[in-house]
């Protein structure tokens, strides 16, 4: 089913001002209803490499993988729909060509990247990531993260050894525990949610976090909201004013009408209600 | 370079340790690193998990406790001249080449397999589950996760129970009242639909996903439900 007018996606990707290539990769598709998100990371070039074969390889899996099977349908073993299970299975695919590319060519040797991947359909969404690329949601005025990063801090954070304000002093911002292309198997985490219209999606590297407090992007999203456009630029330049120090992705995605087919998923409300 | 600790008892330096190990124990048995030997100090009484450069204390349920700079800590992430108090004796932190915010670190890094999987595993700390390397569980991070459930309180369906397997569950009834629970990697969250607010707990909640905890209360559609994590 083609979504068609029913989603907006505005992707900006920039080098920012300290480093000399940008190694993130952005791409989507607004009609399939499809944006990812890669952040690479190692040797000359190397990075650039990874986050492209990510977000190429993602969106024609994902692209051919539509065209079979029945939208939303569950998998009961695993709890995910169809869609999720997609994109899981196109993360580890590619996973598996960096991880190879990146053993038998000398010059991409050690790279790797992170991915955010989501796609929409039938009012719902699935929501992957590996590493620490970040999907927030606005809604209702409210903005919130909705992954959790793979990085040695957050996994610190939630360990009980830093508050989120001590660790915001922490030097050890960069160190990512989960990243695609360093094994032959890779583990991201899956979600699923509900889309309503008026929802805005912000997904985005960590060139734009480590230097923009999330209240900023909360007031930079509010004020350039008629404009998508516009808001994702904001943001680069906010990421720029701040020193740039690395290279800056955002994508945005407004849900701007429901896309339901038929409300299906509704069958599964209780009789107990 | 990892810092080291100076084992000090009344102002005398009783030895200097580095710490090269992932996890290293503090305690008054032999077999600890470091071991403390005073009726004060528990058999196993601290650890120091040493990530890179940068090293965090744990106390281990001691009985008299551990304390860092006067003050009594449970997990301590450790800063240089940092002093340590076990008991009488004083153990001070030194690391004087602790990460420093040069250009270079602003790169993105991945902790290598092996980094990771001791990343990992310290920072897992006494959990006695096996470290899994960054990336090499092929399975579900749903799997590590408790399955939660809801159990009906009233109405119609009072009694009935409902295993929150799938990742995404939508409660109520249409026209009515709707809400959403989604699986997370966290937890479980609930989230509003359509209608009126759910309300956890007696309290409304708003937009946004709202994070269950074992034993919280939902309203729905006139149905109250308790929300529970199986262990």
């Amino acid at each position: 089913m083609s979504l068609d007018g029913k989603l907006e996606i505005i992707g900006v990707t920039d080098v920012g001002r300290k480093r000399a290539h940008n190694e993130d990769s952005i791409g989507s598709d607004a009609g399939l209803g499809l944006a990812v998100l890669a952040d690479g990371m190692g040797g000359y070039r190397a990075g650039e490499v990874a986050s492209a074969m990510a977000v190429n390889m993602i969106l024609d899996d994902l692209r051919e993988g539509m065209k079979h099977g029945k939208t939303g349908e569950v998998d009961e073993e695993t709890g995910f729909c169809r869609e999720t299970l997609l994109i899981k299975t196109a993360i580890e695919k590619a996973n598996e060509t960096i991880y190879q590319t990146a053993q038998r060519q000398p010059q991409c040797h050690g790279m790797g990247t992170t991915v955010v991947a989501l796609a929409f359909y039938d009012d719902r969404m699935s929501i992957a990531h590996v590493g620490d690329s970040r999907m927030y949601r606005m809604r209702a005025g409210e903005l919130r993260q909705v992954t959790s990063d793979h990085s040695l801090l957050q996994e610190l954070i939630d360990r009980g050894f830093y508050t989120p304000e001590e660790a915001k002093k922490s030097l050890n911002k960069n160190l990512v525990t989960r990243a695609m292309g360093i094994e032959m198997a890779v583990n991201p985490d899956l979600q699923e949610d509900v889309v309503q219209p008026g929802d805005l999606y912000l997904m985005c590297s960590d060139g734009l976090t480590d230097l923009v407090e999330d209240d900023v992007i909360h007031e930079t999203l509010v004020e350039y909201s008629e404009n998508l456009e516009d808001a994702a630029r904001h943001l680069v330049d906010k990421a720029n004013a701040a020193g740039g120090v690395d290279n800056i992705s955002v994508i945005l995605v407004r849900a701007l009408k429901s896309f339901g087919a038929k409300q299906n998923w509704y069958n599964k409300v209780f009789d107990w209600f | 370079m990892p810092g080291s600790l100076v084992l000090t008892l009344n102002q005398s330096v009783l030895g200097e340790f580095t710490l090269d190990k992932e996890r290293l124990l503090i305690g008054r048995k032999p077999e600890n690193d470091i071991q403390v030997d005073n009726l004060a100090v528990s058999g196993q009484h601290a650890a120091i998990i040493t990530i890179l450069n940068d090293s965090f204390l744990e106390d281990l349920d001691s009985t008299n406790g551990t304390f860092v700079n006067g003050k009594l800590v449970k997990k301590h992430a450790l800063k240089h001249g940092d002093v340590i108090t076990i008991g009488k004796h004083e153990l001070k932190y030194v690391n004087d080449e602790a990460t420093t915010d040069d250009q270079d670190f602003e790169k993105t890094m991945i902790i290598r397999p092996g980094m990771a999987s001791h990343a990992a595993a310290a920072a897992k700390a006494e959990e006695t589950a096996p470290p899994t390397p960054a990336g090499t569980s092929s399975q579900m991070v749903a799997d590590d996760m408790p399955l939660g459930k809801i159990q009906v309180l009233s109405g119609p369906g009072a009694g009935k129970e409902l295993e929150l397997k799938k990742a995404l569950i939508t409660l109520g009834r249409p026209g009515v009242q709707v809400a959403v629970i989604t699986r997370r990697p966290q937890g479980y969250f609930i989230t509003h639909v359509e209608g009126k607010h759910p309300v956890v707990n007696g309290d409304t909640i708003g937009a946004q996903a709202h994070a269950l905890k074992d034993h919280d209360v939902v309203e729905l559609a006139g149905v109250k439900m308790e929300f529970f994590v199986s262990t």
